[in-house]
């Protein structure tokens, strides 16, 4: 049996990896073949021809665009992610930084938004077809039907316009105590919490939900066990592996929510950088940040579905 | 009565009849539409003239919802921004579950090699997160409204795709289906007269929640400033536009919001709220 897990297992990185290779060729593509030429843009509009063919030929733009993939992979692959066009730096040190911003923002949310989303999200289960089990529910509708940047401005109103508790920007490069650092870190975890809980919380209690129509639960339930154990002692083992698989999930919305938010209060992370880099045309920050995302996407995703094979324990 | 029908939302469906819920979040949708299809008609000021002395004006008589950045009347903004994020989207879903409901059912008919690649390379699509695809795509082909219908469509067409396979994967293994085969009918037939009015009512309801998805990635696109580009705005261009009143607590910011956040809600609850006999079969 454990056989089966390890090469089920292996067979989903594996996939994993074939769609790595998919999804960074879609990449490539779709900002290698613009319509416009690369060495023009650099050079701007009163280039010569004889200077633009001169760095088309140093940038190796003539070769076909299939080399031009492969000799992209292997540098990604050295950690050679190239230079920017816009301020002629290399990539990785312009992503350095920003890099550490934006997880620090996706591990704050993390923690939040996971305790709550669980709790919420099992007590709705435990107490389903109740008024705050209808509460939760219509809720978590509301918030997932709306879009993050209407999440964003409603807490700007809300807490920096009406209450005037909180700053409405972000600058990381401000904080000083702890106290700075909850209050420039206040908006945007509260916006990302929001969409990410909304989507933990819908899937977790349908996990539970689940569990709970199923024949054992049914017959703790007659042997007179109350709701919080029926829920806590018999379905919740068993849904555990559901409830990880959605948290993973839940998370790899981050990856969208982040943009949105890091553009809306101005905070120096990828996803700003990489909105920044659309709007310069800066291809090689857009290939790399674009394939940072997917990877951190990719990587969510094939966990969630590990995690749903090693906790069936039909499997194990 | 009316107690009974509110908490058939949540319990038992009530058969055929849409319930309270469903109604309402229906008259509002066909509010919209309407709106779209009569704008022009229906605009108490020009979306381009400038009617207020003041920028971000507040809620008035004349000018319902104030007046924006330029002391433009956002009532009338709104009324026509409903035609681009209708239009938009709707062109958008329907491209998207054409293709990836024909193509899902082609690839449980046919099966084979043509289904494990065309499932593979769909679902590698499926794993590039959706505003990163519009964003990149966007920045290499613009955003004209054509060019945006074509990327959003692209987007959604794997998840489409992975729907109606899995539901006609289901159907392919009945009986009739063995029949039409021994009677020699071909791909088009199969796929038309046989799979298609099978899966259609759970299919539509997909469509619905993809077209949620839709508005709110071309608003989130819009509002980055890579969507619907000015001098037409649709919601999310409405927000972008006048962030600047944030701040002020303008009413030209939160009306826009507004109206995206109650056509999508109104189709999710619609959906939420269709008679069971049509969604059911999308639990599989």
């Amino acid at each position: 049996m454990r056989r089966q897990v390890t090469s089920l297992v292996v067979k989903r990185l594996l996939i994993a990896l074939i769609t790595l290779v998919i999804v960074s060729f879609a990449v490539f593509f779709a900002t290698a073949l613009l319509p416009g030429d690369t060495a023009t843009i650099l050079l701007g509009q009163s280039a010569t021809p004889e200077a633009v063919e001169g760095l088309r030929k140093a940038m190796h733009l003539n070769d076909p665009a299939i080399i031009r993939f492969l000799r992209w992979m292997a540098g990604l692959v050295q950690g050679d992610f190239g230079t920017s066009y816009a301020n002629n730096v290399p990539v990785a040190n312009l992503i350095r930084g920003r890099f550490a911003n934006t997880m620090m923002l996706a591990g704050l949310t993390a923690s939040i938004a996971v305790p709550l989303a669980l709790t919420l999200g099992i007590t709705a289960a435990m107490w389903r077809g109740t008024l705050y089990d209808r509460i939760v529910t219509v809720a978590t509708i509301g918030i997932i039907s709306v879009p993050e940047f209407m999440i964003a401005t409603l807490a700007v109103l809300l807490f920096a316009v009406y209450l005037k508790w909180l700053p409405a920007l972000s600058f990381t490069n401000e904080v000083k105590s702890f106290y700075d650092l909850m209050r420039t870190y206040a908006m945007p975890v509260v916006t990302l919490t929001f969409g990410v809980s909304a989507q933990m919380i819908r899937m977790t209690r349908a996990a539970v939900v689940e569990t709970l129509n199923t024949p054992y639960v049914e017959m703790a339930l007659l042997k007179g066990a109350s709701r919080p154990r029926l829920v806590l002692r018999h379905a919740l083992p068993n849904a555990l592996g559901p409830i990880v698989n959605s948290v993973a999930l839940s998370l790899s919305y981050l990856l969208g929510g982040v943009i949105i938010v890091e553009t809306i209060f101005n905070y120096p992370g990828i996803a700003k950088l990489m909105v920044d880099a659309v709007s310069t045309r800066d291809l090689p920050l857009i290939q790399t940040c674009a394939m940072i995302f997917c990877l951190g996407y990719l990587a969510l995703i094939t966990a969630a579905d590990i995690i749903a094979v090693l906790s069936n324990p039909r499997l194990r | 009565m009316t107690r009974a029908t509110l908490s058939g939302r949540f319990g038992m469906r009530l058969g055929y009849r849409f319930n309270l819920i469903g109604m309402s979040a229906l008259s509002i949708i066909l509010l919209w539409s309407g709106v779209a299809l009569f704008a022009p008609q229906i605009i108490p000021h020009s979306v381009g003239e400038i009617v207020d002395t003041d920028y971000f004006g507040p809620m008035s008589r004349d000018l319902w919802f104030g007046s924006d950045y330029l002391g433009r009347d956002i009532f009338s903004r709104i009324l026509m921004g409903a035609r681009y994020t209708l239009g938009i989207s709707l062109a958008a879903v329907s491209i998207a579950c054409f293709s990836g409901v024909a193509l899902g059912m082609t690839a449980a008919v046919a099966g084979g090699w043509f289904d494990s690649m065309l499932s593979r390379f769909l679902d590698a699509l499926n794993s590039i997160p959706s505003k990163l695809f519009g964003l990149v795509v966007v920045a290499a082909v613009g955003s004209s409204i054509p060019a945006l219908i074509a990327t959003l469509s692209v987007i959604y067409t794997p998840g489409a795709y992975r729907f109606a396979r899995a539901l006609a994967v289901n159907v392919n293994t009945m009986d009739f289906m063995a029949v039409a085969r021994i009677r020699g009918e071909g791909l088009p037939y199969l796929i038309a007269s046989e799979i298609l009015p099978n899966i259609l009512g759970p299919v539509l309801a997909d469509l619905g929640l993809r077209f949620v998805f839709i508005v709110l990635l071309l608003s989130g696109l819009s509002f980055l400033g890579l969507g619907v580009q000015p001098p037409y705005a649709d919601w999310g261009a409405l927000v972008r536009e006048n962030i600047g009143g944030l701040p002020f607590g303008a009413p030209a910011v939160i009306f826009p919001s507004l109206a995206i956040a109650s056509l999508t809600i109104s189709v999710n609850l619609l959906i939420d709220n269709l008679p069971s006999r049509i969604r059911d079969r999308s639990a599989e």
